[in-house]
């Protein structure tokens, strides 16, 4: 299976936590304080009493690595943990503690916290092995680091909208706590008591009698106090938030407007050289049987080249070395290289294909007497192919490692990944190496896998010199870790009054995980059968934006869309009588959720995503409506969109309209809708477009030329975002609001044409009517 | 805050790095196809003049890159289909990865680092009121690309602008806000 990162509620403040154990005060030479926070336990109990005792710690670390730092200049740093990939986090993640801590935004300065061993942090010791691609469970395939912190299972991690679910509490208590210490400070130096002193746009006031101290006047005092006492701080009611739910430009806006060096490809440090890492194309070869490295090395512009034997979790290949990157690729090109291409030279996707229709016709076997008797049957059958994440920034990594120690720079979704391969790489004690964690132009999962850094680190450490390894496009393409390519084979019952009573979703994988599984109608009344299949292959697999879900909502909201149609009913009226049929104490559809809590939550956004689309409005043929929702990632999200095809089957996406539910508090809302809109683009693009071939046991598709992904002009024209708020805690919406737009936008192709797409990519379909 | 000084010009000499295997600079094998030999080059780029070495085939995007450190052009892809690299050759938005420097003498470059000369440009303003990117790492090349449209045409229709902008890949989805920014940029130009 893949990772799949799962949300984790905090536990509300207050509960079970002593923080004179969690936070630390510290005087800053020079002045200014330091509210520093503990490591602790793993997410799902990051504020649990035993979580420091669970994960082999002291009760209490400081880590400088992780904290605000109040200035006697104004000036608040707030040093954040998640990796930047596009998500918007290192704006988001520091509004929570600005809120709390009531400092004007315009007085915070954000930093990206480092990886780093100086610090006093709880740095772990290589164990295990670092997660290969496809591999690993919930913290499985990731046995090298244990550095337990805020941000849940995986150190300096962002992956699987966890960041706000696990973060957004333990960051409110940071910024309360270091607001009850100010206003301790102001209280003791006016000699009132502190209850009758308020906080107010980086200043506390006294109301009573007029006086307010600005925090950076407060900072010495503040330095000198204890960390108060648990039941002394309370985080604010979320409708007294202020600056939570505005709209915040992202803090690295106008550094990226004007090209700065934010980004991994953008590090440089004197001394180092540029390489390129040739390895294999065939997934799960061999050695390197021989390569012309000698007449290589002589090349003008290339520095060096050698051999690389597969050590540290880092494959076989060849580095070469050079004074540019082009050097390098150029140097590459005189590469004459021949690997033992192993045991897979076989393997192709047409093969796999027919696997997996086998596989799909034995599907009936399972179904048991669940159709029998039923008034109308329904079969079908869909697929999807391997896609890769495609980041704009191909994989690269600075890494600098000397005999005793070693710094990297990674653009990565995940610091404590690489760190743990670093070490694995290297055979470096974590003491002894330095993470920086760069911006990255994009994650979509893949960046949570550093095998580049890996390869980097090792190259670096043959060198010895500092190297920066840039991935060629076609590298980044080709060692991807891709989403799983899947066939669903479906068959629906109908009742004589058209409703759904029988389900079967049998799911045949290729690689492991991605076939999607049914968060609905699982739990709604209706006898369900969702038997798996596998296909076994060695393209290796892995994480893609809202892994499972991106599929399988495609797949079941499509059926379901197919059903309505046979049983000559409206598609959301269809649902949403599913919907209303919850079958209380029956196992949610994700992670627990009931399907009595699903049912509430999803039916009100489903309504007020028709509602907001105009659903039903009376179109001429060529123009039709579609609906699709679905839950993940602790985000429901449904979406409605109306399109149009031409009679020669050109297809316009003309409104989208996305609600969402994902809790009471948006963080950002700019940054929120701004996920949403991105995520319906990226949702679309993978549906239109792209798809991966393999031959031979290598991939067939290099770079965008082969590899198309969607441009301005096939943008949908309209693309609306809201948001629902409910009662519960805030969820994080990098994935929950990819899902649905495919099937939304598939369900109106059939409204418009009545042709049914049941095969990613659409460019397979064609979409010609008359 | 995100690595070594790396906003500074740091030079990256290979003279100063010492191999155990140094590149030798005689006696290629004749199996390869030999490398034309570097040269230097005279560039206009940003309004400085600058001389580089570099072989003729090198394309601009990595001598502006890692010679000259504007690293705000990015590779994505490198055969002309994302845009990431665009840059204005003589004011017209141009693909750094296509051009050798061969053929960049006698040129006027630009890049994002020189679009204005504060970084307010009317489409960076705009960029960042929008709250226009995600990662950001194609927002260069899209702003690029950007200002040389609305040179063209002042006030862009959606369509004029879903045509010129239609080679830039944003691989997050953000193109709503950028059509809206390129609008407001419109705007405030048109109003000045």
């Amino acid at each position: 299976m893949q990772t799949e990162f799962s949300p984790v509620s905090a536990p509300a403040a207050g509960q079970s936590l002593d923080r004179r154990s969690f936070f630390r005060l510290t005087a800053l030479a020079g002045g200014g304080f330091a509210l520093g926070y503990s490591y602790l336990g793993s997410a799902g109990t990051a504020l649990a009493a035993d979580a420091s005792a669970a994960a082999g710690l002291p009760a209490s670390v400081f880590s400088p690595s992780n904290y605000i730092r109040v200035g006697t200049d104004g000036v608040v740093t707030i040093y954040t943990t998640r990796p930047e990939v596009g998500q918007g986090i290192k704006t988001a993640m520091p509004m929570i503690i600005a809120e709390e801590m009531d400092v004007n935004w315009k007085d915070v300065k954000v930093v990206s916290s480092s990886i780093d061993p100086d610090s006093n942090a709880p740095v772990p010791q290589a164990a295990g092995t670092p997660g290969g691609p496809g591999g690993g469970g919930r913290g499985g395939g990731r046995g090298g680091a244990q550095l337990p912190n805020l941000d849940g299972p995986f150190p300096q991690s962002a992956g699987g909208s966890t960041s706000t679910p696990q973060s957004y509490q333990p960051l409110r208590m940071i910024g309360a706590t270091a607001r009850v210490i100010l206003i301790e400070a102001a209280a003791q130096t006016w000699g009132v008591p502190a209850a009758e002193c308020s906080t107010e746009n980086s200043s506390v006031w006294h109301k009573a009698s007029g006086r307010k101290l600005p925090y950076s006047q407060l900072v010495a005092t503040a330095a000198t106090l204890p960390v108060p006492a648990a039941n002394a701080v309370t985080p604010k009611d979320p409708k007294d938030y202020k600056l939570l739910g505005t709209r915040v430009s992202g803090v690295e806006n106008q550094a990226l407007v004007t090209g700065k060096p934010l980004f991994g490809i953008d590090q440089k440090i004197p001394g180092m050289v540029y390489a390129i890492f040739e390895k294999c194309p065939v997934y799960g070869s061999g050695a390197v049987l021989s390569a012309n490295v000698d007449e290589v090395k002589k090349l003008p512009g290339v520095k060096d080249a050698f051999v690389v034997t597969a050590a540290g979790g880092v494959p076989h290949g060849v580095a070469i070395l050079g004074t540019s990157t082009w050097a390098a690729f150029s140097a590459r090109k005189q590469l004459k290289v021949t690997f033992d291409e192993g045991p897979n030279t076989g393997q192709s996707w047409a093969a796999m294909t027919q696997q997996a229709q086998a596989l799909g016709a034995n599907a009936a076997a399972g179904d048991g007497a669940a159709f029998d008797g039923v008034a109308k049957v329904i079969d079908a059958s869909y697929s999807f192919p391997y896609i890769s994440h495609a980041p704009l920034e191909p994989q690269n990594c600075l890494a600098d490692v000397k005999a005793d120690r070693a710094e990297i720079w990674a653009p990565t979704q995940n610091a404590g990944d690489v760190l743990s391969r670093v070490l694995a790489a290297t055979g470096l004690t974590a003491r002894a190496v330095k993470v920086h964690v760069t911006r990255s132009g994009g994650g979509f999962g893949r960046r949570l896998n550093n095998d580049y850094a890996a390869q980097a680190a090792l190259i670096s450490k043959l060198a010895g010199v500092p190297v920066k390894l840039q991935w060629s496009r076609e590298d980044d393409m080709r060692f991807d870790v891709f989403r799983p390519a899947g066939f669903g084979f479906l068959k629906g019952g109908i009742d004589a009054a058209g409703k759904l009573v029988a389900w079967r979703h049998h799911r045949v994988s290729v690689s492991g995980g991605g076939a999607g599984q049914d968060s609905f109608p699982r739990g709604f009344g209706v006898t369900e059968l969702s038997p798996a299949g596998m296909v076994p292959s060695a393209v290796p697999t892995f994480a893609w934006r809202a892994p499972n879900s991106c599929t399988g909502a495609w797949v079941t909201q499509s059926f379901l869309d197919e059903l309505a149609h046979a049983a000559g009913r409206d598609p959301l009226e269809f649902k949403l009588e599913i919907l209303a049929n919850p079958q209380s104490g029956v196992p949610g559809p994700v992670n627990g959720v009931t399907a009595q809590v699903y049912s509430e939550r999803m039916t009100a956004i489903v309504k007020l995503a028709a509602e907001k689309l105009g659903w039903g409005k009376k179109l001429p043929r060529g123009q039709g409506q579609g609906i699709a929702f679905y839950c993940c990632h602790g985000g429901y999200v449904a979406e409605a969109a109306q399109v149009t095809v031409s009679k020669d089957g050109k297809l316009t996406v003309d409104h989208v309209v996305a609600v969402a539910d994902v809790g009471h508090t948006i963080v950002n809302l700019s940054g929120a809708e701004n996920q949403g809109q991105g995520a319906i683009v990226d949702g679309l693009s993978t549906m239109m477009f792209p798809e991966l071939n393999i031959e031979k046991g290598r991939l067939v598709e290099e770079n965008f030329t082969q590899y198309q992904l969607l441009f301005m002009p096939d943008a949908p024209k309209k693309i609306e975002v809201h948001f629902v708020k409910s009662a519960n805690n805030p969820t994080g919406l990098g994935e929950p609001t990819l899902p649905p737009v495919a099937p939304a936008v598939c369900n109106a192709i059939f409204a418009a044409t009545g042709i049914r797409v049941r095969q990613f990519p659409l460019t397979r379909t064609s979409l010609k009517w008359s | 805050m995100n690595g070594p000084a790396a906003c500074a010009a740091v030079p990256v000499a290979g003279a100063e790095i010492a191999l155990t295997a140094p590149a030798g600079t005689n006696t290629l094998p004749a199996s390869l196809n030999l490398f034309p030999p570097a040269m230097n080059y005279t560039l206009n780029v940003n309004g400085r003049t600058q001389t580089v070495e570099a072989e003729p085939d090198t394309p601009m995007l990595w001598v502006l890159r890692d010679h000259l450190n504007y690293t705000g052009v990015k590779y994505g892809c490198g055969v002309d289909v994302c845009g990431a690299c665009t840059v204005h050759v003589d004011g017209e938005s141009m693909r750094s990865c296509q051009i050798p420097i061969s053929e960049a003498a006698g040129k006027k470059f630009v890049t994002i680092e020189g679009l204005s000369a504060n970084g307010d440009h009317p489409l960076q303003k705009a960029w960042c009121d929008h709250d226009v990117a995600q990662c950001g790492y194609c927002q260069a090349g899209q702003i690029m690309t950007a200002a040389a449209l609305l040179r063209r045409t002042p006030k862009p229709t959606d369509a004029d602008i879903d045509k010129s902008m239609s080679d830039n890949l944003c691989r997050c989805g953000t193109y709503t806000r950028i059509r809206a920014a390129i609008h407001t940029a419109a705007a405030e130009m048109a109003a000045k």
